[in-house]
């Protein structure tokens, strides 16, 4: 029954055990090499030596910049969902405010009309997303589980009709154009702006930065005495707060953290699209981030990541798979249905996540262990 | 708690300076029409070792709850160190250093034994959010300082794995982590809700033990348990609930030729006692 549990556990931290002991310089070099290959990758001469990884329909360097920003809502999304434990359904809803933010500051079309630069925009739209949580957060962090779940998927909601409303600033359908680019005075080799509208690789680049500085962020908060309070507060929120943890103050540091990385995200994406309107920010997508956190282990940054690019990247892949293997159907279409599959036999066989956190792998070992005691003893 | 102060008199009797750390001052709790506590007064002195014992459903963790601020007294109030307990914050309450265990243990499971005593430290640690995003100096300190203090208490009762995590260790060991967990909130008094539980008699020895080494650390103990004999052996003063409501409180001599206690255990109508 034991080693049942054990195996089970064991496949469950494998990865993390091997990692954890290989020799310190080894890993930085790997974690260099991993780094290093991820800013090579938009490129062509680079990517097309890569087989089938690359995709075939779609414009890689693009395909890149959005699986980046997604990763990066997964970042955040995984502060509030996996480390704090709040079921939060509305995260796009930050997005979409960072989004609208950045755009109504900058676009001339927009009511406003202040013609911000997008550099200077982005700092505004992170506070303002970071507020708007706090906002949301302050009365709905009392609540637990399943009501604050609601509330929050409201709130995404709330977001996407207000916007959806042509008389609002928001601009309904018709939408706010014209949103400027980053920092129009660098140049590129061929004296255009180097954030331009073509090229989606400079966008990629400046995404997978602050991919990684929030992702040391994240890691150094989680390896103090705030991840520890989050951690407590998901595995037994009436005993961390007995034992002297402010819950609601670090519930709603999560959240807003949660937020202003969605925020973010929401800013770097008006920028590279130049153009948003109330369809971009449709329920689906809070979802699909969800969905993202989990399918790679919530409560493992590494984890969400993983899980974002597979959830983005892969329907994308296999739209230009189709021809490559001889297939007369189009596989585009079924994409969604392909990846929905992959959803499915994933929680089937490791509901923990791809790579999930300590506490995860053991919880679903031990319930398989209930679900199945005579199995076990095999 | 390396500054250790044994107390060699052992007190026999009630300590002569009583200088009183907490005090039930006639405290009623009702839940809707269910009267849990009826009345309740007594005080908790410093540095003592008080039994609160009773049947089961007396009361007894109801009234334990009351004191660390889970509720609020209908009517009365507790007050610890001459200030108010209830209506303050959870975290608060812990803060002005009382602590305490679960009946039915509730750790942080899937976190380290270290980790979870280090929740306690952190309860007088002050380092922000931004200091702990750019582990700025005070982050670094309280961090060290805190994984010390952690080692330490593990030693103290008796845990050699600390980076184990807490689901995995034994049903004593997380006992004695729930234990190490309060007494690294730095309380003053420290509240235990039946701790030898389900622990063989070998076990509840040694637990007995611990106890007196906490007490001899400075702290006060308030111990729950109704196993009698267990609390006899190791409390200066004894209360009895039953039915919400205090039928005695004394020396444990007192306590167990006290008629309505033994009736109360044994089932005789007090009236006939």
């Amino acid at each position: 029954m034991n080693a049942h549990v054990e195996k089970v556990r064991s496949r469950g931290r494998s990865m993390r055990a091997r990692w954890d002991s290989m020799p310190r310089q080894v890993r930085w070099i790997a974690l260099l090499a991993l780094v290093v290959f991820l800013y090579l990758l938009p490129n062509r001469w680079f990517y097309i030596n890569l087989w089938y990884f690359r995709t075939m329909e779609s414009d890689m360097a693009t395909v890149l910049f959005e699986t980046s920003f997604f990763v990066l809502l997964a970042v955040g999304l995984n502060v509030v969902v996996g480390f704090a434990g709040l079921l939060d359904l509305g995260y796009f809803g930050f997005f979409a405010v960072g989004a609208y933010t950045v755009a109504l500051l900058t676009s001339p079309e927009s009511r406003f009309d202040v013609g911000w630069p997008w550099l200077a925009a982005v700092p505004a739209a992170v506070a303002v997303t970071m507020i708007s949580g706090v906002i949301l957060g302050g009365p709905t962090l009392r609540l637990r589980g399943d009501y604050l779940a609601i509330v929050t998927l409201g709130f995404a909601e709330m977001i996407r009709l207000y916007a959806a409303r042509n008389e609002g600033i928001a601009n309904g359908q018709r939408g706010i154009p014209e949103i400027p680019h980053p920092v129009p005075s660098v140049k590129g080799s061929d004296g255009q702006a180097l954030f331009g509208v073509v090229d989606a690789r400079p966008y990629y680049w400046l995404t997978l930065t602050i991919i990684i500085f929030v992702i040391l962020g994240v890691r150094n908060l989680t390896r103090s005495r705030v991840g520890r309070a989050w951690v407590a507060i998901r595995e037994d929120e009436d005993a961390a707060q007995i034992m002297g943890v402010p819950t609601f103050k670090y519930k709603l540091w999560a959240f807003a953290i949660g937020a202003a990385v969605g925020g973010l995200s929401g800013a770097l994406f008006a920028g590279k699209q130049s153009f948003i309107n109330s369809d971009s920010f449709q329920l689906t997508n809070s979802i699909l981030v969800l969905a993202a956190v989990i399918l790679g282990g919530a409560g493992n940054i590494y984890g969400a990541v993983i899980g974002a690019f597979i959830t983005w990247y892969l329907p994308e892949w296999v739209r230009g798979i189709g021809g490559v293997i001889g297939l007369e159907i189009n596989v585009a279409e079924y994409r969604i249905l392909i990846f929905g599959a992959v959803l499915i036999v994933m929680m089937i066989f490791r509901p923990q996540g791809i790579l999930p956190s300590r506490r995860r792998a053991a919880e679903f070992a031990d319930r398989r262990q209930e679900a199945a005691p005579t199995e076990a003893s095999a | 708690m390396s500054e250790a102060a044994p107390d060699t008199t052992a007190p026999e009797t009630t300590p002569p300076q009583r200088e009183a750390l907490l005090e039930v001052d006639h405290v009623t709790l009702r839940f809707g029409g269910v009267v849990a506590l009826n009345d309740v007064d007594f005080t908790l002195y410093k540095g003592e070792i008080l039994g609160l014992i009773g049947p089961n459903g007396a009361g007894k963790t109801t009234c334990f709850n009351a004191m660390t601020g889970v509720y609020a007294p209908t009517q009365g109030e507790i007050r610890f160190k001459g200030e108010r307990v209830s209506g303050r914050a959870r975290h608060k309450i812990t803060r002005m250093g009382i602590a305490r265990t679960f009946q039915n243990i509730r750790l942080f499971p899937e976190m380290s034994a270290l980790e979870n005593v280090m929740v306690g430290a952190d309860a007088h640690h002050k380092a922000s959010v931004i200091s702990a995003l750019f582990r700025l100096p005070r982050f670094w300190r309280e961090e060290r300082s805190g994984r010390d203090r952690a080692h330490d208490l593990l030693r103290f009762v008796g845990i050699e794995r600390p980076g184990e995590l807490a689901r995995n260790l034994s049903y004593g060991e997380q006992r004695r982590l729930e234990i190490a967990r309060a007494l690294a909130t730095s309380p003053t008094l420290l509240c235990l809700d039946e701790p030898a539980a389900g622990f063989n008699p070998a076990e509840k020895d040694s637990l007995l033990k611990l106890i007196r080494k906490i007490r001899d650390t400075g702290v006060t103990v308030l111990l729950i348990e109704h196993d009698m004999r267990l609390v006899m052996g190791v409390t200066d003063r004894i209360v009895v609930l039953e039915f919400g409501k205090k039928i005695a409180e004394g020396l444990p001599a007192e306590v167990r030729d006290n008629p309505a206690v033994i009736a109360a255990y044994l089932g005789v109508p007090t009236d006939a006692a």
